[in-house]
């Protein structure tokens, strides 16, 4: 845990007294002090390509009255500095007065361990696993043309500082291991990426030698582009696979459903609670608690416990996601979604791990059941219109659907589809649901926090591919 | 007040001088310090204020062929010298790289001259309050528009780069940037656009109510979309997606690209590589230009480059370290291209509306759908059905795909080429690209 006191001319009494005295006529509003230890290293090319260290310090404070938030942030962790900051909100909130709400939630759960995944493991050890990832591969086949593999290393200590003295505390670790392959055959490039990662160190990751499943996933993938034919173009059915795939639930329904676009009214959803808005047997949730998983927090940004929070239950729209500002304004609570990507930015309402919960059809059942459509194993990145509600994502895996069997690989096409809509296309569900490898980072507003999903096997009866081959 | 060019330069030194201490045998490393202050307003009041004052420190050491770097945005001597022993400790155990080296000396800038890049004035937040509420005044004055959100953020930023070759230098920059996002909503639909200004000066930036008007009108305009079929179409792309075909232009011919093979320009020097009336040119000293530089972050000069002439590909943007790998000179293009645009075409906008009786005009794209490795393109897109020079009707969830090796031969440019940002393109056609729909 972070000391943000003994290195610096502020005490902890200075703070709290400033943090008062600012926030005092304020509805809501803290202090977030942040520390993070970062690393990357990176092979590429046949070579250590890159190594870096980084060290983040910094405190962000923000003053909440009615719908007006004041924030600053300094990386000086000071006493002129917080007071520099308390001044610049002050100023803005210039004739502010609210009531300050005291009440955050508790709870003693604790969803990751206090490690330093970095500390963790040897420099050398990493660098012996990247080498290893590396010729593995190369000596694997011939077509082997590149070959990155990296590791990313984190832990974040926060401390957050209430206006009655409270003071949070969070330490989050989260690793990340990645590879990516080209591979060229007959003129032809093609790549696959695979990675794994989550809050655990390296090593509960890495164990049995499993970086060797992660070189044959992405090796596995760009054999099969290899040998892709251009993606039709039109509407058709399409089955999503488990799993990764489920970035089709975060941009399609996700973001929707988060509360700062349902205040403003400018989400497709706004005035759907209680609605229908998926088929009969779509149930999804969005959990930050599920034990070291990328997605999950013990405490949000604001200090909140998260939650498992139900959004569509059975096909009916049930709950937003919400911080603490956005649920004060629509007078419900926060769901523990509050979150930021570092201390320089505000927190918004965010997805942690979202999930869409198995039916009890099989991949099988639907794959039978189309003459002609798309079966899309793997996606890379999506994104999605909020006001018109269109969505889009980019397969990386996918094959053609012919009279009720896989067909051909084919070409990375672009799936749209339209948000409120598309889950009441969803006329199976399959009982296969699975988490993603752990790999997920969501944007929104410039800011990246990691995220999860999962899904079952579904099978959509109508979307637009946006392949070539008329 | 954003920190001098005196305290950077003591910062760096410190640094230098600690690193070699140490043993190091080169270095370098870039001293930023940067003050931006948000407004944030919404339906015409104010909604955030936003200050950050943020130091950043990045280092990298040498020992011979080894390297490694780190970065803080802590300053204090203290935690320099901690962060500096690791990173050359983590230099000693991190492989040799024959391509690793600073800059070649004769490469590296020698003249600053001013670009006009730094704009002291200081537009305090009662103005950009005064001026964001004339924004929204204007973009809400038709009633089918039924959220504004504008921001205005004022950035000031200096820095210094400096290495154990004795290259010493950095200046100030400055940015204004205004923007607007408007929601309108009809019986059928409820869709968003938006319109912003960003300018290294002040009173470059647009007039608050032009900013309002137009991002209302071309949200209006979006209303009741319809979706059209899959067929093969010719496509005109508004300026703000024809700039995004550039800037997949440059991700593949970065030398990091080409080295490593993934590429798929890769082996295309004096090759056609666009249609023979297409020029694309990266200059960096634009007067006041939003990429416009002195040196690239490695500190190496860099002159205009002309990339395409006549169609035919003529340079890659070369760094220090892929150059060695290809053995190419470094053009000063580490951290990418500076101005970088299409030199305008020889028809009106209204002629190449007019060229087919039926196009479709595409004004925004979402998606990440291009790959650099096989050319291959594919997003989704709204925009407009042209029928004789004429929008008809909106169009919305469709897609628009095709390879770049085609598309590229394919471009037709408008003559209304006009530098608002770091990227600029005119309006752009490309015949014969596949749409997805019903």
């Amino acid at each position: 845990m972070s000391n943000f006191f003994n290195k610096s001319d502020l005490t902890r009494q200075d703070a709290d007294k400033i943090v008062s005295e600012t926030l005092n006529n304020c509805d809501d509003g803290e202090l977030y002090l942040e520390e993070s230890k970062s690393e990357s290293i990176l092979l590429d090319d046949n070579k250590i390509k890159s190594s870096n260290y980084s060290s983040d310090l910094g405190f962000g404070f923000r003053a909440i009255s009615n719908e007006v938030v004041a924030y600053s942030y300094s990386n000086e962790i000071s006493k002129d500095s917080l007071k520099n900051s308390s001044e610049n909100l002050k100023s803005t909130l210039k004739s502010i007065k609210g009531t300050y709400n005291y009440e955050i939630p508790k709870s003693n759960k604790k969803f990751y361990e206090d490690i330093n995944p970095i500390e963790q493991k040897t420099l050398d050890s990493k660098l012996e696993v990247l080498n290893k990832v590396n010729d593995f591969l190369r000596k694997k086949d011939g077509s082997v043309k590149q070959v990155t593999a990296s590791f990313a290393g984190e832990q974040k200590s926060i401390e957050i500082i209430r206006s009655d003295g409270e003071a949070l505390t969070d330490v989050r670790p989260l690793i990340r291991f990645n590879v990516s392959v080209m591979l060229e055959k007959n003129g032809r490039k093609e790549t696959g990426v695979f990675g794994i990662g989550g809050r655990q160190s390296y090593d509960d990751y890495l164990k049995n030698d499993n970086w060797k499943n992660v070189c044959e996933e992405a090796f596995r993938i760009a054999s099969v582009n290899l040998e892709s034919k251009p993606a039709p173009a039109g509407e058709m059915k399409v089955v999503l696979g488990p799993g990764w795939p489920a970035i089709l639930i975060h941009e399609a329904i996700g973001h929707g459903l988060e509360g700062d676009f349902n205040r403003k009214k400018t989400s497709a959803f706004h005035d759907l609670i209680g609605e229908k808005v998926a088929s009969e047997g779509v149930t999804i949730v969005d959990d930050g608690t599920i034990d070291n998983r990328r997605g999950s927090l013990t405490i949000d940004d604001e200090g909140t416990p998260t939650e498992r929070t139900v959004l569509i239950e059975n096909g009916i729209l049930k709950n937003f996601m919400q911080d603490r500002h956005n649920a004060r304004l629509m007078n419900t609570r926060s769901t523990g979604s509050g979150r930021r990507e570092n201390y320089r930015h505000i927190v918004l309402p965010r997805m942690r791990n979202t999930m869409m919960l198995s039916g009890n059809q099989t991949q099988d059942e639907m794959i039978k059941s189309v003459d002609k459509g798309i079966f899309a194993v793997s996606f890379g990145g999506g994104q999605v219109d909020i006001t018109s509600g269109k969505f889009v994502f980019n397969c990386t895996e996918a094959y053609e659907i012919n009279n009720g069997k896989i067909g051909s690989p084919i070409k990375g096409a672009t799936l749209i589809g339209d948000g409120p809509s598309i889950l009441k296309e969803v006329s199976m569900v399959g009982n296969d649901m699975m988490l993603d490898p752990g790999i997920g980072t969501c944007g929104k507003a410039g800011q990246g926090v990691p995220v999860g999903v999962a899904q079952p096997s579904i099978l959509i009866d109508k979307m637009t591919v946006g392949g070539t081959k008329l | 007040m954003v920190k001098d060019e005196e305290f950077l330069k003591s910062k760096a030194s410190y640094c230098l001088d600690l690193a070699k201490k140490m043993g190091a045998t080169d270095a370098s490393v870039t001293v930023g310090h940067s003050i931006s202050e948000t407004v944030n307003f919404r339906n015409k009041s104010l909604e955030a204020s936003d200050r950050s004052d943020g130091l950043a420190l990045s280092i990298e050491t040498y020992l011979g062929k080894k390297r490694s770097s780190i970065s803080s945005s802590n300053l204090l001597d203290e935690n320099i010298k901690t962060l500096i022993e690791k990173c050359f400790e983590t230099t000693k155990i991190t492989p040799e790289d024959e391509f690793n080296s600073l800059p070649d000396k004769n490469l590296l800038a020698k003249k600053i001259s001013s670009l006009n890049l730094y704009d002291e004035t200081r537009f305090e937040n009662d103005k950009k309050i005064k001026y964001l509420n004339d924004l929204e005044e204007s973009a809400s004055s038709n009633n089918q528009i039924i959220n504004t959100e504008s921001s205005f953020t004022e950035n000031k930023s200096n820095f210094i780069l400096a290495n154990s070759d004795g290259f010493c230098d950095g200046y100030k920059t400055s940015s204004f940037v205004a923007s607007c996002v408007t929601v309108a909503k009809d019986e059928n639909s409820m869709e968003r656009d938006y319109e912003f200004s960003s300018k290294r000066h002040l009173s470059d930036i647009k007039q608050a109510t032009d900013l309002g008007n137009k991002a209302a009108k071309q949200t209006i305009r979006k209303l009741s979309p319809k979706k059209i079929g899959s067929e093969k179409i010719s496509i005109i792309f508004d300026k703000r997606i024809s700039k995004g075909m550039l800037s997949a232009f440059a991700s593949a011919i970065s030398a990091s690209a080409i080295a490593r093979g993934t590429s798929f320009l890769k082996d295309k020097i004096d090759e056609q590589v666009f249609a023979d009336s297409i020029n694309v040119i990266d200059k960096p000293d634009i007067i006041k230009g939003m990429g416009s530089q002195n040196f690239d972050s490695e500190g190496v000069n860099s002159n205009t480059l002309q990339l395409i002439e006549n169609g035919i590909l003529k340079n890659y943007l070369v760094d220090t370290y892929n150059g060695k790998k290809l053995n190419l000179k470094s053009n000063g293009r580490s951290g990418g291209t500076t101005n970088l645009y299409f030199e305008k075409g020889n028809i009106s906008y209204e002629d190449l509306m007019k060229k087919n009786s039926r196009s479709l005009y595409i004004t925004e794209t979402i998606g990440h759908g291009s790959n650099i490795v096989t050319g291959d393109y594919s997003v989704g897109a709204t925009g407009f059905l042209v029928e004789n020079g004429e929008f008809k009707y909106p169009v919305n969830e469709i897609t628009i795909a095709g390879n770049f090796k085609d598309m590229f031969k394919n471009i037709i440019l408008a003559n209304d080429l006009e530098f608002e940002y770091s990227v600029n393109s005119p309006t752009m056609m490309i015949e014969g690209m596949t749409v997805a729909g019903k």
